[in-house]
């Protein structure tokens, strides 16, 4: 198993992996609040990134509502432990079903019907817009008011209970993407990972090859949910206030689409790099109008639609396949 | 509640319900023609309706009357960017033209929240509280306007593809992309030409709006989400078929807003798109191939 998942890494490729876990692992030690806050935000992303790509990256699903399934996780898991007392770990026992089903539910409405391409995407929209002003009016979360988890001083970190400093939801998301990535490439290598991407090259082909393209659709979607709802769980028990205006909003299911497309679409290591460059954009961009005195809201989201639109149309593939060819990776070690 | 109070309500939304319908045209006719899915057309709106907002503070101008030229200046906003900037992405992957209309998306909502401020803005006219009284029923002047407006505009838009030579050439792109390249048809013009209509129609209907409700930079991406619920729930395609979304759309908002609350509405319109793609894929209008 360990030898086909290495099969096809040159050694270059390998060094290059170790070199930058060895940089990831040992960086909370050198990094400041704030550099750890935003190695955190990085991990985030790039771990739903991961989740997302094997629905659109892989299956060729263009999902535009993954703020649902992140939404699903973290209210199930808060809730759990607001109401009854329940720890975040066992939680993830619920909220992962939870998501699962709703990416069930959703993919039977749409695959069974041949609802793809934007019909696709627009149902996903349309469910979690539907989710977002349903938990606006669900009491039992405290709606529109906000779900909060009690928030003391911890004089250790409490791994179980998810209470502690910011350095234990770096490593959690660490390894949960490390983890991810490892996943997706045994995927990848599987006989589901080529199925989708026969499904992606041509559906049509792929059915009249013999495969069941709806259920490895089916497939897809539940484990793209099932993988994001765990970040949920860790986005509730980090920032401890859950809205749903926040958590559900279109908005955020764009946040997540943004590094795996700009990253490179369908490649392991997109999703990371996207998710480090529009971070790393982001916060240059706050410190870069701080430095030169302007205060306009709006000026950084501003010069943020421009990057996107100069990366979308000078490299429409990504920027990992240009950097990995720079880099001397061809294409084969992604 | 009496039933005179439902009927107003049924009314009002089903005026209110044509202005979206004329908003979501313009996001069918460019999806029937270019085949791009325009995810910045609430933001277009919005472009229109901040344009209506200046001009009636500075010069006192009413927005209907202001729709013509301002749905020009749309025309050519559209017309320029499907030019420059869609047409090299229209034989991309959706995603990628997904990405692309969101960074204008994004441009376009944060230039306008530093031009205009995050605050609400509205016009208010002579007529904003008059209403006409017909038997048991009272409709507000404004809706009234805005509904028979966005009849009028839809009208011509109607007539334009179908009795002129540009309209019918834009109609043959549609129905076949390399026989019109074969008769020696202009496509990247015409598509150019499609895309500016969509604009034009989304700017008629941001002035329209404008009578009716507030505008913020925010409110873009909401009207973006509303225009696709009324044209898949209509038929992605199919002009009659967004107009009658649009007024079935706008009579569920205008109900649940009465019957349940208000802020609850949008969830509705949302269940009645589930509802379509599960037992009507196509819409109520569409075809059964047009998916």
């Amino acid at each position: 198993m360990i030898a086909a998942l290495t099969e096809g890494i040159s050694r270059r490729a390998a060094l290059l992996l170790v070199a930058l876990l060895a940089a990831l692992i040992l960086a909370p030690l050198f990094a400041g609040d704030y550099l750890l806050t935003v190695l955190i935000l990085i991990l985030y992303f790039a771990y739903i990134g991961q989740a997302w790509n094997i629905m659109m990256g892989f299956a060729g699903q263009l999902s535009l509502g993954h703020a649902l399934y992140v939404g699903l996780g973290a209210y199930t898991a808060a809730s759990l432990y607001v109401h009854f007392g329940i720890g975040p770990w066992l939680g993830l026992l619920v909220a992962v079903p939870v998501a699962a089903l709703a990416g069930a539910f959703i993919g039977f409405l749409a695959f069974r019907f041949r609802v793809a391409g934007v019909y696709f995407a627009i149902l996903t929209i349309a469910v979690a817009e539907f989710a977002r002003v349903g938990f606006d009016h669900l009491s039992w979360t405290s709606g529109s008011s906000g779900l909060f988890l009690p928030v003391k001083q911890y004089a250790h970190n409490d791994l179980w209970l998810l209470r502690g400093h910011p350095a234990m939801f770096y490593y959690i998301l660490l390894a949960a993407t490390v983890l991810a990535v490892v996943f997706c490439r045994a995927l990848l290598k599987s006989r589901v990972g080529y199925f989708w991407l026969a499904i992606r090259e041509d559906e049509e082909a792929a059915r009249s090859a013999g495969i069941d393209v709806f259920r490895y659709k089916m497939i897809a979607v539940v484990i793209s949910a099932a993988m994001t709802s765990f970040a949920g769980v860790i986005y509730a028990f980090y920032y401890n206030n859950l809205f749903p205006e926040q958590v559900f909003h279109i908005s955020r299911s764009i946040e997540i689409i943004l590094g795996p497309i700009v990253g490179g679409i369908g490649t392991l290591f997109g999703p990371i790099l996207g998710a480090a460059l529009l971070t790393g954009l982001a916060e240059t961009l706050t410190a870069a109008l701080a430095a030169l005195g302007i205060d306009l809201p709006g000026a950084k989201q501003v010069f943020y639609g421009i990057c996107l639109l100069l990366v979308i149309t000078t490299l429409p593939d990504g920027v990992w396949p240009w950097v990995a060819k720079r880099i001397g990776l061809g294409s084969r070690s992604k | 509640m009496s039933a005179d109070v439902y009927l107003n309500v049924a009314v009002g939304g089903i005026l209110t319900g044509l202005v979206y319908g004329l908003m979501a045209l313009g996001l069918s006719v460019i999806f029937g023609v270019v085949r791009v899915v325009n995810f910045a057309h609430g933001e277009m709106m919005t472009i229109a309706m901040y344009i209506a907002v200046t001009l009636f503070t500075a010069f006192h101008l009413d927005p209907l009357i202001m729709l013509v030229p301002i749905a020009a200046v749309m025309f050519a906003f559209g017309y320029v960017l499907q030019k420059r900037l869609i047409n090299p992405f229209i034989t991309r992957p959706e995603y990628s033209q997904f990405l692309l209309l969101v960074a204008v998306a994004i441009i376009v909502v944060n230039l306008l929240l530093i031009a205009f401020g995050p605050d609400a803005q509205n016009v208010q006219t002579s007529y904003g509280y008059d209403s006409f009284q017909i038997g048991p029923l009272i409709v507000d002047a404004t809706k009234l306007y805005a509904g028979v407006a966005a009849i009028v505009v839809a009208a011509a838009l109607f007539g334009f593809f179908q009795y002129t030579r540009p309209g019918t050439a834009i109609r043959a792109c549609a129905d076949n992309y390399t026989g019109a390249l074969v008769v020696g048809l202009d496509v990247k013009h015409l598509y150019a030409l499609t895309f500016g209509l969509g604009a034009a129609c989304v700017g008629a209907a941001g002035c329209m709006l404008l009578l009716i409700f507030d505008v913020t930079p925010a409110v873009g991406p909401a009207y973006t989400l509303l225009a696709f619920v009324i044209v898949i729930t209509g038929g992605l395609g199919s002009m009659p078929g967004a107009l009658i979304g649009g007024v079935l759309i706008g009579l569920t908002e205008a109900m649940a807003g009465l019957l349940f609350s208000p802020s609850a509405k949008s969830m509705f319109a949302f269940g009645i798109l589930v509802l379509v793609l599960l037992f009507r894929p196509q819409g109520i209008m569409g075809k059964r191939t047009a998916s």
